[in-house]
């Protein structure tokens, strides 16, 4: 009997399972315009994706109280990936049944996912959006079109710090030395590449230091950072390393007012657990953080007024993550209605066209502004030849309690730089047997 | 030379932290026979119990004492639901097992405490020591320091209580052989759940200088990756030999990371830098064709 009720207890408990992940979005409808979001909200970077994926639906509902994408409703379901490229590539092989008829772009927040799934979305013509992740090179639409690069990348977002380091010591960094200490992994290494190639540029002496993953012991690094008396310390660091590498600075007297990392190691997650380690540090950023921002407020406003809001714990409401969440959504949500000003308004778009979308975005001041969302993110001009749309970031600094702004938008070296992948994008075609598309071409037949 | 001795001490020095999480594997080795997986997890769910005590508003001793509590609940449990029913099972299932309850805990401590990122202060700044800057150029830090006296501390402690107490016997007892331990009367239960006990307590200090150095989050359960070398070399079955082990690999690791890469780089160009994720085990496995039992571990000799 005992037995018994506790296999009927299971059966209860698993079935409440499946229903509650049933209802945690919204019911997607025949010809609702829908989001896969394969997400993470716990795993190593769980505190992470809460932020991001919490602002970024809490945006999709915002669009759903004020009446959808003109007049179309959202719907999305989330799927946990742990920041697993395998569990990754599952959700998506598990939601896109579900998208195939109207897919929005795919968010995954993660280099490892993106790379997973670049091809395949490819092939099944689902947009996949890298918003300061994911594959430089595919900024060059004419080999990767379904891929998207957005906003800005790491390549533009080193020579943006240069450039920000270079004003700072009155236009010249000929004779200084720059430490670059990152993340081992692809996403460390992706803009050593620029940094060389600035290195060269500015005459300034390059020093790359690796960190082994996780980087949660980073003495030998910072010893030998002490012994070569940088002038600056630029790092690319993600989770545990970044507090590691400021609390070890601390240890070994090296100013953190002359280290400026990237914007992974940039947000309140990296900086509060380092405590007074982190004050004076500063960061890249795409988007600005802070509730003052209309949009953020309106959010606030509306959504949670209602009761309707994503995160459990509303003091993330205007993190850096969180509003990097919303901008991310405000990005894809604007590119269907671009879609739709071609396709035909109040319809819901297809990948295919959302693709188009998003490769033929115009996000000006002016438009921002409607949006409520001045500020908050840089103006996005995308074309066939330009997946990025933008390579601007500003530079924030921990002030101990807040990120303050220290600059206006600053665009890495374009002239330099997208030469670099654009190259890097020609030999990917080559090995895989692509026949990139002529840009210039369709830009005449527009 | 004095960045030569630098390196050196800062490489003793995180040895030793290296050291506590592995002296949680060796409490648990000793009185199971098994490796513990999830040795990490727990000093994760340690620390997160105790800042998410901190975060409903108790002091920290008070948090402390309720970590230990959690911790302890947490022993009991493991002996009750997990390892009771496999007593004399080969030690590879009662591994599984580890692995199982190792993903157990990194499901549940979120749940239970939240996964933001928190700081954690124990009162401890790990900043120079003025006097050793001053007069030798050398960074040895505070909070290194005050984390090896601990270590040197809590290594006294269990080495007295496994040679000179009943209950460290019996705990070597049941590491031999559990079915010829319970024959002679020996209760295996309490000592599973006493020792799973004060793993979770060694688990909470680690958990406390580990989370006070680099933030109170789920990195913590990737502290085992730098426990598991320290265990090789120093033996899975000795206190003193996690200490001595975790000195080594501590000391050689920088070393290397310091030494090696430049060297490499001027042999064939390239980067060579981040090796001290993957040199202690090396290190390690050279260890173990020399001296398979490791430094200080038992040497296992079967009748023929």
């Amino acid at each position: 009997m005992f037995k018994k009720s506790r296999q009927f207890a299971i059966a209860v408990a698993a079935s409440a399972a499946c229903l509650a992940g049933a209802f945690s979005a919204p019911a997607q409808a025949a010809d609702d315009q829908y989001f896969m979001l394969p997400d993470y909200r716990v795993g190593p970077y769980g505190a992470n994706g809460q932020a991001f994926y919490g602002g970024f639906i809490d945006y999709l509902t915002y669009v759903n109280m004020k009446g959808g994408i003109d007049g179309v409703p959202v719907a999305w379901d989330e799927c946990e990936t742990e920041y697993n490229n395998a569990k990754g590539v599952e959700c998506y092989e598990r939601l896109k049944s579900k998208a195939k008829n109207f897919a929005a772009p795919i968010h995954t927040m993660s280099t490892g996912i993106s790379y997973a799934l670049v091809d395949k979305t490819a092939a099944d013509k689902m947009p996949l959006a890298m918003m300061g992740y994911g594959l430089t090179m595919a900024v060059d639409g004419s080999v990767f079109p379904y891929a998207f690069p957005l906003v800005t990348t790491y390549q533009m977002q080193a020579s943006a710090i240069i450039k920000f380091l270079k004003d700072k010591n009155g236009g010249s960094l000929a004779g200084k030395k720059i430490v670059f200490l990152y993340h081992d992994s692809a996403y460390g290494k992706e803009p050593i590449i620029a940094l060389e190639a600035e290195s060269r540029l500015n005459k300034f002496e390059l020093v790359q230091i690796p960190v082994a993953h996780p980087g949660n012991e980073q003495g030998a690094q910072w010893q030998r950072i002490r012994q070569e008396k940088p002038d600056y310390v630029i790092m690319w660091g993600w989770g545990v390393m970044n507090m590691t590498a400021l609390k070890t600075a601390q240890k070994m007297g090296f100013p953190r007012d002359k280290m400026i990392g990237s914007w992974w190691a940039g947000s309140e997650e990296d900086v509060i657990p380092a405590g007074d380690a982190a004050k004076g540090y500063m960061s890249a950023t795409w988007n600005v953080s802070g509730t003052n921002v209309p949009l953020i407020a309106d959010i606030e406003k509306t959504v949670y007024g209602a009761g309707k809001g994503n995160l459990s714990d509303k003091s993330k409401l205007g993190t850096i993550l969180y509003n990097r969440g919303v901008s991310a959504a405000v990005l894809s949500v604007e590119a269907i209605r671009t879609a739709q000003a071609k396709y035909g308004k109040g319809k819901a778009m297809t990948g295919e066209q959302v693709r188009w979308g998003l490769e033929n975005l115009n996000l000006t001041d002016a438009r921002l502004k409607t949006l409520g969302a001045t500020g908050l993110l840089p103006e996005v001009k995308t074309s066939c030849d330009n997946h990025e749309g933008s390579g601007k970031v500003k530079i924030q600094q921990w002030d101990g309690a807040k990120w303050v702004l220290v600059s206006d938008w600053i665009e890495g070296n374009k002239a330099l730089i997208h030469p670099l992948f654009q190259a890097d994008a020609k030999k990917y075609a080559k090995e895989k047997g692509i026949t990139p598309r002529d840009c210039a071409a369709e830009a005449k037949k527009k | 030379m004095s960045f030569f001795f630098e390196v050196l001490i800062g490489g003793l020095l995180a040895g030793i932290m290296y050291s506590l999480v592995a002296l949680g594997f060796v409490l648990i080795y000793k009185a199971s026979g098994v490796l513990n997986f999830a040795q990490g997890a727990m000093v994760y769910f340690a620390a997160l119990a105790v800042v998410g005590f901190m975060d409903k508003g108790a002091p920290l001793w008070l948090a402390l004492i309720l970590g230990f509590v959690v911790m302890t609940l947490f022993g009991i449990a493991t002996e009750k639901f997990v390892l009771r029913k496999m007593v004399n099972q080969p030690p590879i299932a009662l591994f599984m097992a580890t692995i199982g309850l190792s993903f157990f805990i990194e499901g549940l401590a979120p749940m239970l405490f939240g996964n933001d990122v928190r700081p954690l202060d124990i009162g401890l700044v790990d900043e120079p020591i003025p006097a050793i800057l001053d007069a030798f150029n050398i960074v040895v830090s505070r909070f290194d320091l005050a984390a090896a006296g601990i270590a040197a501390l809590l290594v006294a402690v269990l080495a007295l209580f496994f040679q000179y107490t009943r209950v460290g016997r019996a705990l070597r007892a049941v590491a031999d052989d559990h079915q010829a331990a319970l024959s002679i009367g020996i209760p295996l239960q309490h000592i599973w759940a006493l020792v799973w006990t004060v793993a979770g307590f060694v688990a909470l200090v680690s958990g406390m200088l580990w989370g006070a150095r680099n933030g109170v989050q789920f990195a913590l359960t990737f502290t085992a990756l730098k426990a598991l070398p320290v265990l090789i070399l120093g033996g899975f079955t000795s206190v003193p030999g996690a200490i001595v082990g975790g000195l080594i690999i501590g000391a050689s690791e920088k070393l290397a990371e310091i030494y090696i890469p430049p060297v490499m780089q001027s042999m064939f160009e390239g980067n060579f830098g981040g090796i001290e994720g993957w040199f202690p085990y090396v290190m390690a496995l050279l260890f173990l064709l020399v001296r398979p039992e490791g430094l200080f571990g038992e040497k296992h000799i079967d009748r023929v």
